[in-house]
């Protein structure tokens, strides 16, 4: 296996194309465990720590843009502008996961229970990448699988700051990932409602849960999600999974600010 | 050649692959073996070092990624017979029995206090050992020790200041 470590991100989109499984690495905290889990064996490992100019954050006016590199525990202290993102970094694993995890490498892996998902399809945000730029309602395909072709690079991400959200999270007590997490984001145009850890695909977007709320429903009386369209594991079984969904819900709802 | 870092203030050139995990090189290649291995899965928090007196887990962590950066190991804290205070403090508080956790135990804990200072909370140091597990203890002496380590760094702090 080899190591570089790039000086600029054109180099290493180059060199990505050079390995036969190439694999950027970002904090390595979910790539590195599934290499010693031998769930992942690239022979090229693309460092992308010296790419400053992934990291940080910047506001637009209407927009709260990340760079991919930026850490949880960064965004937990800075992301001010969007105070249920922060709250949600916070939530993430452990410190020391927090120190070296990243918002891209979240997102580019697109586990079914990690939370970041669940607050980019809410926060409708924009996945800015080396060659173009994805909406997040057509980024996240299904358990693992994005909208990223072979060696695209995430630059940054573009969360629309809302005017009010909340992220509220049912965690699985080993490792800290969402049995539910439901992010909940109010627009001047509307209600966006995501839930992670949950479903069959992967993260979503709860339609129904969008149109009560937008409807002033009370959200206790909002019914679970389709049982069939939920996951199931030795942690949690889909019935058990749609009734969290409910209650973490009114978790957020009640949270919103 | 190898990868140089400075180890526990020492520079160091460690003849190991640059995608060894910096855990196993701590151990095998430079034979110090306070930072322990006790899980698979980044879970455990038993390897945590300070990276640039930051806590990480020394096993999801690449040789190559501290290329020219200063790791710290438990090895590192005390200075000749005294104690690095979070040691002490676990020493005084008994906040170890079979003491495999508590290298890791340590390093969280000097994280926890350069973070939240010398008066934090149970609740907050509690909420924050969610990476260190521990077989023995049942935590509550590793709780009241790193609150009492984060006051004594507090204090030696303010010493050193004035
Ligand atoms: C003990 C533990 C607990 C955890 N708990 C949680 C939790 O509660 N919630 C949660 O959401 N996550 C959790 N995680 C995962 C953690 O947040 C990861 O850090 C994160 O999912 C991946 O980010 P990374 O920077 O570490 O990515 P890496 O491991 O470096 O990379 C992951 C994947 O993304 C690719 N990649 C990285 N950066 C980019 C980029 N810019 N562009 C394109 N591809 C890229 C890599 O090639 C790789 O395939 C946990 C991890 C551990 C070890
Ligand atoms: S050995 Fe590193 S977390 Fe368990
Ligand atoms: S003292 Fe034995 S594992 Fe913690």
């Amino acid at each position: 296996m080899s190591y570089e470590r790039p000086g600029t991100l054109d180099d290493a989109v180059r060199l990505s194309g050079t390995g036969e499984d190439a694999a950027y690495l970002a904090g390595g905290h979910t790539l590195i465990p599934a290499m010693k889990a031998r769930l992942r064996d690239p022979d090229l490992l693309i460092d992308l720590a010296d790419l400053d100019e992934l990291k940080g954050l910047v506001t637009d006016g209407e927009r709260l843009w990340i760079g991919a590199l930026t850490t949880h525990a960064e965004v937990s202290q800075t992301a001010g502008a969007i105070p249920a993102l922060q709250q949600l970094a916070s939530l993430i694993g452990d410190p020391q996961v927090r120190v070296r995890g990243t918002l891209g490498g979240s997102l580019a892996n697109n586990d079914p229970a990690a939370d970041y998902p669940a607050a980019v399809l809410a926060l409708d945000a924009v996945i800015e990448t080396d060659r173009g730029s994805h909406a997040a309602d057509d980024f996240f395909q299904g358990m693992f699988f994005t909208a990223l072709e072979e060696g695209e690079l995430i630059r940054r991400v573009g969360f629309r700051i809302p005017k009010r959200a909340a992220y509220a999270k049912f965690r699985h007590p080993a490792s800290r990932y969402a049995l539910a997490g439901v992010f909940v984001a109010e627009f001047e145009d509307g209600v966006r409602v995501a839930v992670t850890g949950a479903g069959g695909d992967g993260v979503f977007r709860w339609t129904a849960a969008e149109e009560a709320l937008a409807a002033g429903t009370d959200p206790a009386s909002i019914g679970a999600p389709d049982v069939g369209d939920m996951s199931s594991d030795i942690h949690a079984g889909p019935e058990y999974r749609a009734h969290l969904c409910t209650v973490m819900l009114k978790q957020a709802v009640g949270g919103l600010s | 050649m190898g990868t140089q870092f400075t180890l526990n203030g020492q520079p160091v050139a460690a003849d190991a692959p640059p995608t060894a995990l910096l855990v196993n090189v701590l151990r095998d290649t430079l034979g110090q073996t306070g930072t322990h291995i006790g899980c698979d899965t980044s879970q455990c928090g038993a390897c945590n070092v300070l990276l640039d007196d930051v806590p990480v887990k020394s096993c999801t962590l690449l040789l190559a990624q501290v290329a020219n950066r200063s790791v710290t190991t438990i090895e590192g804290l005390a200075e000749g017979d005294r104690l690095h205070p979070m040691q002490e403090a676990f020493r005084q508080e008994h906040g170890l029995q079979c003491g495999f956790c508590t290298p890791g135990m340590v390093m969280a804990g000097i994280g926890i206090a350069n973070r939240h200072g010398g008066e934090v909370d149970e609740e907050t140091v509690a909420h924050e050992l969610e990476g260190n597990l521990c077989r023995c203890t049942g935590y509550v002496n590793i709780v009241k020790a790193i609150r009492a380590g984060a006051a004594a760094m507090d204090g030696a702090a303010r010493e050193a200041a004035e």
